[in-house]
Order: C-alpha cells, then sequence, then structure tokens
C-alpha cells in the first residue's frame, strides 16, 4: 500500500510523438500527483489534446514512457484496458451514443466493461445523473438534450466507469456561453471530490479557481509549469505573455459587449 | 391614431386556393405542357386498364378444374385462366416435395410467421403491441390454432410466446459467471460441441453435427443477450433457432422423418429459402468484410478488399456456375456437395461483397468520435462495434440494405442455370405441360405478382422500420 500512495497518477517522462514528418510533441516531461487539478492552456496546434490523448492511448506515441496509477502504458491491449478503466475522458463533442438513451449510455461501460448487474448499474447511473443535476433525462436520447445538458451527461457517464483520473479534452469549447457554466460547475464540485484531473481549456476563471497547476505548452512543448496565480499575474515566457494578452483581452471584449 | 375594435373573422378561401378544383389546377392543369401531359396520361390509362382488368378479372375464368374450364367460345371475350394457376398452386409453392411431406414446409412457415409476425406488428404499432406482452402473442397462436389445427397452432405459440417469457429472463448473471478468458471459453464451447455431439450420436446419428452446432448457438445467445427486450429475443430467435429446426424439418433424415432430397425441392417455397438464407447470411457476412475493409490490419484489409472487388466485377451467374461446375472439378473426386448447398453458398458470398459496401458506407457515416468515446470507456474492439458502431451504422444504410435485400430476393430465379426450380422454373415447366399449352401470360403475370407481393413487404417494413428508429434520434 505504501507504494500506492507513494506512486504518481500520471508520469509522463521523455514523451515524443510524430505525425509521419511532423514533430508534434516534443519531450514531455510531467508528474501528475494524486488528487491534482491541473489545467493545461496554450495555442491551437500546440499539442496539448494530443498530449492528454497519449494518457489513455487514444494516440499512439513512438519514443517516452507513460506510467498510469502504477501501469506503464505499452502496445499490450490488457494494459490499456486496465488503464483506460482507471481513466476516464470527456470530449469537446461530447460523443454520447445516440441511439441509446441518457440511462443507457451510463450503464453500457459498467454493465459490458466492468460486468456489473443491469440493475446496478442503473442505480449508480440515477445517483450520478443526479449529482450533475439531470436525473429527469434519463429516459431522453442524447439529441433531445442542449449541448450542456449532453456534456453533463458525458461526465456522468465517465463517472459510472468510477474512474480515479479524469481527461478533459476543451470539454466547454463546442457549447453556447450561457451553457459553458452549468458545465464547469458540475466540474468545480468533482475537483472538490479530490479527483485527479487534467483539463485542457481556454476558461482561465477555471483555471484560476480550481487548478492546483497550469502548464503551458506551445510548439509540442511544455513551456512553463506554474500556480495559477503566478501564471496569471506574471507569465515568465514571452510567448505565454503573448498569449495571456490575447485570451484576456478577448475576455474583455466579451464583458464589455 | 387608429384602433381595431373588432377582430376580422376567418373566411372560407377562394374557389381556387383550396379543395379539389385548385388541387387539380395546381398539380394537373398549371400550364399548357402539364395539361397536354395529364391528358395523354389520361388517355393512357384509359386505353390499358380497362382491357387488362376485363381480360384479368372480369371475363377470366376463375372456376372450373380442367382445360375445358378455359375454353373461349365463339363471340366470348378472351379471359385470363386462373383454373392453370389454381390447379397447380401446390406445385408453385412445393416444387416438386412428395405430396404426404408437404406440412413439413407448412410447419416451417408457420413457424416463420410465428416469428416474423410480432417483428412485423411490433414495428407497426410499438407501444400497443409492447404493452400486450402476452395478450397479444397468445391472441396469434389462438388465431393458427382456429385456422390451421392444433400442432400448428402449437408450433406458432412456441414461436409467439417464447420471447415474451424470455424477456423477463436475466441472462447476466449466465454473462458474468460464464470465463472470460478466451482458451477457456474455447474449451467450454469444445466441451459443450462434443458432449452435445457424443449423446446425440447414441439416439441420433444422423443430426448429431447439426444439434451440436445448435447447441453451441443456443450457449452463445444465452451469453450475449443479458437482459433483453422482447424484440431482441424475437430477432434472435428469428436468426439463431428458426433456421435449425427448418433446416430438420424440411430436410428430414432425422427426428423420424424421411429424407427429401433437396433435389426435390421447388417453387415458391424454394425461392423463399435461397432469398432468406442468402439475406441472413450475406447481412452478417458483409458487416465482417466490412469492419475487414477498414481495419488497421495490412492483410486483413487487403484480403477482404481484393475479395469484394473480385466478387463484385462478376456477374452472379458465373458465381452461380462457378459453385456448380467448376468447385467439383477441383475438388478430388468422389466429394459431392449438394446442388443447393453451392446454389446458398454462392449467393451468399456473391452478396456478401455488395452488403459489405453497404455497411462501410454506414462505417463511414459516423464521426471518429463514437469509436473513440467507445475505447476511452474501455470497450473492446468486437464488444464496441456490436453494441456502439453497428446499431448506429446500420441504421443510416437501412435504404442500402432494403436495396440490396430486394436485389438478391429477384436474383434467386438465376438459380434456373444450375437447375433448380425454383418459381419461375416450376412456372416454366407448367407452361411446357403440352394439355397447358399457351397459358404464358397467366404463367409469368402470376410469378410476377408473386415476388411483388414480396418484395413490397420488404420495402414497406423497411421504411417502418427507418421511421421508427429517426423518432429516436
Amino acid at each position: 500500500m505504501t507504494t500506492q500512495e507513494t506512486h504518481h497518477a500520471i508520469e509522463i517522462t521523455g514523451l515524443h510523438k510524430w505525425y509521419g514528418d511532423f514533430h508534434v510533441l516534443k519531450d514531455i516531461n510531467l508528474q501528475v500527483p494524486q488528487g491534482e487539478r491541473l489545467v493545461i492552456c496554450g495555442p491551437s496546434g500546440s499539442g496539448k489534446s494530443t498530449m492528454v490523448r497519449c494518457i489513455n492511448k487514444l494516440e499512439d506515441f513512438q519514443r517516452g514512457s507513460i506510467v498510469v496509477d502504477g501501469i506503464p502504458l505499452t502496445d499490450d491491449l490488457k494494459r490499456i484496458d486496465r488503464v483506460r478503466r482507471e481513466v476516464g475522458m470527456l470530449f469537446q463533442n461530447f460523443n454520447l451514443f445516440p441511439h441509446l438513451t441518457v440511462l443507457e449510455n451510463c450503464t453500457l461501460a459498467p454493465v459490458w466493461v466492468r460486468r456489473m448487474p443491469q440493475r446496478e448499474a442503473e442505480e449508480l447511473a440515477m445517483h450520478f445523473l443526479a449529482r450533475v443535476r439531470i436525473p429527469d433525462q434519463a429516459g431522453k436520447y442524447p439529441g433531445q438534450l442542449s449541448g450542456g445538458q449532453q456534456q453533463r451527461v458525458a461526465i456522468a457517464r465517465c463517472l459510472c466507469m468510477n474512474p480515479k483520473i479524469m481527461l478533459f479534452d476543451e470539454p466547454t469549447s463546442a457549447l453556447d456561453p450561457e451553457m459553458i457554466k452549468e458545465v464547469l460547475d458540475v466540474m468545480i464540485d468533482l475537483a472538490e471530490s479530490g479527483m485527479t484531473m487534467i483539463c485542457v481549456t481556454h476558461e482561465m476563471g477555471f483555471a484560476r479557481t480550481v487548478a492546483d497547476r497550469v502548464i503551458f505548452m506551445d510548439q509540442g512543448e511544455i513551456m512553463e509549469i506554474n500556480t495559477p496565480d503566478a501564471f496569471f499575474r506574471n507569465p515568465q515566457t514571452d510567448r505565454a505573455k503573448e498569449f495571456l494578452g490575447q485570451i484576456l483581452s478577448h475576455g474583455f471584449d466579451e464583458t464589455a459587449g | 391614431m387608429y384602433v381595431k375594435t373588432e377582430r376580422h373573422p376567418d373566411l372560407a378561401p377562394p374557389v381556387l386556393e383550396a379543395g379539389a378544383l385548385a388541387w387539380a389546377r395546381k398539380n394537373l392543369f398549371s400550364s399548357p405542357l402539364n395539361t397536354l401531359l395529364t391528358l395523354f396520361g389520361l388517355w393512357l390509362l384509359w386505353a390499358t386498364v380497362p382491357p387488362f382488368l376485363s381480360w384479368a378479372v372480369i371475363n377470366a375464368n376463375w372456376a372450373g378444374d380442367g382445360r375445358a374450364a378455359c375454353e373461349t367460345l365463339p363471340g366470348e371475350q378472351a379471359g385470363a385462366c386462373w383454373v392453370f394457376i389454381k390447379i397447380r398452386l401446390g406445385v408453385l409453392f412445393y416444387g416438386f416435395y412428395p405430396e404426404p411431406e408437404r406440412w413439413r414446409i407448412d410447419m416451417a412457415a408457420i413457424q416463420l410467421f410465428a416469428a416474423l409476425a410480432p417483428l412485423i406488428a411490433a414495428s407497426l404499432a410499438p407501444g400497443r403491441w409492447e404493452r400486450g406482452l402476452v395478450l397479444f402473442p397468445a391472441a396469434g397462436a389462438l388465431a393458427v390454432l382456429a385456422l390451421c389445427g392444433p400442432v400448428p397452432g402449437l408450433v406458432a405459440a412456441a414461436f409467439l410466446l417464447a420471447p415474451s417469457i424470455l424477456c423477463r429472463v436475466d441472462f447476466t448473471r449466465l454473462t458474468v459467471r460464464l470465463p472470460t478468458n478466451p482458451l477457456l471459453r474455447a474449451a467450454l464451447a469444445a466441451g459443450v460441441f462434443l458432449g452435445v455431439r457424443y449423446a446425440a450420436q447414441t439416439f441420433m446419428p444422423k443430426a448429431a453435427d447439426s444439434l451440436a452446432i445448435f447447441s453451441l448457438v443456443l450457449l452463445f445467445l444465452a451469453a450475449t443477450m443479458g437482459k433483453a427486450g422482447p424484440t431482441r429475443w424475437r430477432l434472435s430467435l428469428l436468426v439463431f433457432v428458426f433456421p435449425f429446426i427448418s433446416f430438420w424439418l424440411l430436410l428430414g433424415d432425422a427426428f423420424g422423418l424421411p429424407h427429401v432430397a433437396t433435389d426435390q425441392w421447388g417453387g415458391m417455397s424454394l425461392t423463399l429459402i435461397i432469398a432468406s438464407f442468402g439475406m441472413s447470411t450475406s447481412l452478417p457476412l458483409g458487416i465482417l468484410l466490412a469492419l475487414g475493409r477498414r481495419s488497421t490490419m495490412p492483410v486483413i484489409r487487403s484480403l477482404c478488399v481484393a475479395y469484394i472487388e473480385f466478387i463484385r466485377g462478376v456477374p452472379l451467374i458465373s458465381v452461380l456456375f462457378m459453385a456448380s461446375v467448376m468447385l467439383p472439378l477441383m475438388l478430388p473426386p468422389g466429394t459431392t456437395f449438394d446442388k443447393l448447398l453451392r446454389a446458398l453458398v454462392g449467393m451468399s458470398i456473391f452478396y456478401a461483397a455488395y452488403m459489405a459496401e453497404v455497411v462501410r458506407g454506414g462505417l463511414q457515416a459516423l464521426p471518429k468520435g463514437q469509436f473513440e468515446a467507445a475505447e476511452a470507456l474501455g470497450f473492446r474492439y468486437w464488444r464496441a462495434m456490436r453494441l456502439i458502431i453497428m446499431p448506429q451504422a446500420l441504421r443510416v444504410v437501412i435504404p442500402g440494405i432494403t436495396n440490396t435485400f430486394l436485389g438478391l430476393f429477384k436474383d434467386t430465379t438465376l438459380v434456373a442455370v444450375i437447375n433448380l426450380m425454383d418459381i419461375l422454373g416450376v412456372v416454366k415447366s407448367a407452361l411446357a405441360d403440352s394439355q397447358w399449352l399457351g397459358f404464358t401470360k397467366e404463367g409469368y403475370l402470376f410469378a410476377g405478382f408473386a415476388f411483388w407481393v414480396f418484395c413490397f413487404g420488404i420495402s414497406r417494413y423497411s421504411m417502418q422500420l427507418e421511421k421508427r428508429l429517426k423518432v429516436k434520434r
């Protein structure tokens, strides 16, 4: 048990990835302790999504190593399965299964992957649907819900697998401004429960309130790792200053207009 | 200042805006050319329909039981001779299946009806049918009992009621208890197969192999169904159980039934057998080929591409010829394949290639995120395909699948080239009867009508299915 407590939730060492000739990720090194809330930001094309997607092997990588919850990621399917069971993932486009009801979306993986009895899975699903505040939509199909509701269902679907780590790949980027808050509220609620979270997002308010650390990436490299306070007040690299300048002025425009 | 004090009442529309006259003006006489076309169409209808009806219905000979009934007396208008069809109805449906054994085809047909009718009814009136879970099937069974007698009634009842009972059983416990290790699974399957085969060999040696396969199928069903609704059970019974029972019924040589060789099969029943076998095998084969073509494994992918492109490049007739003439030449002398079996295999490998491309279209329509979400939740490839990807992909391509099925149904007539007597073959042989020369029109019209009834049924069902599934999106 002592080793369980000492190891990091995620350890990335010397990670490189190429798409053909294109060097997408360059020498990524990162340790995420258990229970940490990590926010990754950076301009589009900086490799932040790709890095997150490497953690549950949605993307292959060519060099380096990733250890998730003590399990080194290799091409071995069994290990990948074990990692994926521990790691929940949220997508920009929700990716709910449109042919299943909200409840079925949530019970499918527990029943078939975790081999949970149907009734138990349904109770679990209802519990988490209540936690994301949409228990009344359980019988509907995803197409009948708003974007914010769909993303909350997606969160409940992840939680039903009882993950130790959750990855968020721009979870609010496809949402209308008024729906962003309802999703962020659920995420903040999750963060307070002690879940290890890695979150690619442009929501700087969210980063400021819940993140333990902020990572800034550019052109496939980690440029800066800092506490949110220090990062927003005094970014160290020029690229980060420029990026923050753009993001924040954009934010001002929105509040002004 | 203007203030409205009274509401304007709704008035009836002008004559030319709504009603029959307006409809006709808008759709039939909107321009000189359209007026001309309408008049031409009316003339065409007048010129063709009344003469056809007078031949096919009004002056037709329905009664009688011999050639004499159809003689046209001088001064009488010529009419169709449906007596010709009537006295051959048996052959047209059963082919040359021995008369005392024809009840077996009837039983198979009743089973098919009992398995299919609720599926169709459920798609026509979903809510009502599902609520009357036991009531409606029971009523159906009683109807068959009243119309056809006790044995058919029992057969129908088994198929009609089983899904309503099975859907209350939770097989998930069994699923959870079965071994996950693929080696153990294979061992279990082999054990069941060999065990049943050994047991069956003592009392029913000729059916031992098929019984063993059947028991494996049942095991697979129980292991994969979990807790399923009645519709899924109905489908599963239709796909996995019905074929075995029909096979034993029709071929015989087991369970105390005399053997009826396949060269005695024929007529509409043979057409239906070939068509339903073709449909039920080409779809799953096509799915596998489509997945293979999208596989990341280069060997599998190129094999599937080669297969699909080769088969799509040759006509069905040549595939049937190959199966029937070339295959025996290539096999060591002495090995014989049943002629019907060759036709069945030929049909399904041919249409599997077409189906593969239809299914691939559906797979391509799915966003990549669906695959990723399934993976991220920990689903392995096959399970993700079965539970998440295929239900969506197939839904998208229902029109394409229907199209292919209809093509397949009509192409069953091509088995004539390897001397199988499908309905068209039986009609032809009836036309060659020297006693009944000159009734070509009646014969082919009947065959055409028979095909139309089934094809129209298939296309209506697919439309209903599409409509029902669309509601859920």
